[in-house]
């Protein structure tokens, strides 16, 4: 029977969770976030029609996850309680990803430091500026560090495949149509295939439609017109 | 621990209202001082009803205090989501918050649980926030809703009234609600037929309420001085909700003044 040992140093306790909430996420599906000329694309490979990883947070404003469905599903609805309040006691153009994104930081953060098993989840968070030069893409880490993005976006287990696929593509001088054949192709990189549609979860925020909630998923019927193969 | 407050992250509530209540109570509708019934604006006449497609609502752009004019332009009828409209009469600034606040309670719920609610929820939703709101009501500040839309079960559309307990009934055919409703509702009696097609439906929309215009001093009739028309909504299960364009509705208004000037002689 083994002991806890002592004492264990603070690098040592830190690399520990690091790692445990790497593991998480690396074992899951992955979720790629790209500008386009006219909006942003959120596409995540998801073979579930009703366990969502794209969501919508506010009217310029959403939201994409991987790793442990109930611990991001806790942060999404966290992040909508946040907007609807701030949009209700102020004005809802007084609603940003900045201010969401530093309430995610602190919040992973503060769990990753001080509860007993850290979230293992890995975020963005993606808003659509009223010009192309003001979009926004956050990507958040299990222990609350935040990089900002310019052109697009991976997160999950094969993030670093996807981001390699995807070096040099200027996304945002791109189509709709271009950037998500891109972001497909992108998101079966690492293992070579060619994933079906009803494999894929897709949203958009766009740019051009005169509602105010720009946040749109794109169903089946929508993703199969848009796809070159 | 900074972040979100602890109670966005534990709560299972899909209700904006019950988060608002917990978390920024300031921010909601209030009872205050007493008495303050004479010295806000309320009167107004909204009517709905059934149309071959679906369901329109309209309603005056008036909002009185005793007997001065405080704004000529207010609008009592709103689009509550994509598939259904909302129009309030009584105090005017508790009826535009209570609008806001059922506006965001359906667009919370939706967001939070990933579905619409039917038709029926949001009506009891609407229920339940006039009993909350009775404390006001009670104080002289009464509102009172007519609610009406589609949703796919029911795509003739549904047409509900409430009273200020937060009771709820539906109405089959048509409805008016306000000061000037007496009015409007002896005009619909005579002017509507079940299968009014979007240009019928609009003619007695705007006659009914011209008529309530006319007797009520609290209801205000079309204004072709500042070109202000009564608002004008129509809600189908194709189309979602859309407003009929303020100059269609007063080309329509000068349509009826013609008329009745030609029968006045």
């Amino acid at each position: 029977m083994s002991q806890a040992p002592f004492y264990v140093s603070p690098e040592q306790l830190m690399k520990d969770r690091a790692d445990f909430a790497r593991k998480g996420i690396a074992r899951g599906r992955s979720v790629v976030v790209m500008r386009f000329d006219t909006g942003i694309l959120l596409l995540a490979e998801n073979p579930s029609p009703t366990l969502h990883k794209i969501a919508e947070i506010y009217d310029r404003i959403g939201f994409a996850a991987v790793g442990k469905y109930n611990e991001f599903e806790t942060l999404r609805q966290a992040g909508v309680r946040y907007a609807d309040l701030r949009g209700y006691s102020y004005d809802r153009t007084d609603v940003t990803a900045r201010g969401l994104t530093n309430a995610y930081a602190q919040t992973l953060a503060g769990v990753f430091t001080t509860e007993s098993k850290p979230f293992e989840v890995e975020l963005v968070v993606a808003e659509l500026g009223l010009t192309p030069e003001t979009d926004q893409l956050y990507r958040l880490s299990y222990d609350g560090s935040v990089i900002d993005e310019t052109e697009h976006v991976a997160i999950g287990g094969q993030a670093d495949a996807i981001t390699a696929s995807l070096a040099g593509v200027r996304s945002s001088q791109m189509t709709l149509r271009e950037v998500f054949n891109h972001g497909v192709t992108a998101l079966g990189a690492a293992t070579q295939a060619i994933l079906a549609t009803d494999a894929l979860e897709a949203a958009v925020l766009d740019r051009t439609t005169t509602k105010q909630r720009t946040f749109r998923r794109l169903d089946d019927a929508a993703m199969s017109a848009l796809r070159e193969d | 621990m900074a972040g979100f407050p602890p109670a966005f992250l534990s709560s299972t509530s899909n209700s904006f209202v019950e988060l608002a209540r917990s978390s920024a109570p300031e921010a909601l509708p209030h009872p205050g001082v007493r008495d303050l019934a004479e010295q806000s604006p309320e009167g107004t006449t909204i009517i709905c009803f059934r149309t071959a497609s679906g369901i329109l609502m309209a309603g005056d752009r008036r909002a009185t205090i005793g007997n001065l004019i405080a704004s000529h332009s207010m609008e009592k009828v709103k689009a509550a989501d994509d598939y259904s409209v909302i129009g309030i009469a009584g105090t005017a600034g508790v009826a535009l918050d209570l609008i806001r606040l059922f506006q965001l309670e359906l667009e919370h719920y939706e967001k939070i649980e990933g579905a619409r609610l039917s038709l029926n929820g949001k009506a009891n939703r609407l229920a339940a926030m006039l009993r909350g709101n009775l404390g006001l009501a009670l104080q002289g500040l009464t509102v009172v809703p007519l609610f009406a839309g589609v949703d796919v079960s029911r795509p003739q559309g549904q047409i509900f009234s409430f009273d200020v307990t937060g009771g709820k009934y539906e109405e089959h055919r048509f409805h008016s609600i306000g000061s000037g409703s007496g009015f409007a509702r002896g005009a619909l009696k005579k002017l509507w037929r079940a299968d009014l097609d979007h240009e019928q439906a609009i003619g007695v929309a705007v006659e009914a309420l011209f008529d309530a215009s006319d007797d009520d001093s609290a209801t205000g009739g079309p204004d072709f001085v500042r070109q202000i028309a009564p608002t004008i909504f129509t809600v189908d299960l194709e189309n979602g909700v859309t407003e009929v364009d303020s100059a269609s509705v007063l080309d329509t208004a000068t349509e009826v003044v013609a008329r009745r000037t030609a029968t006045a002689r």
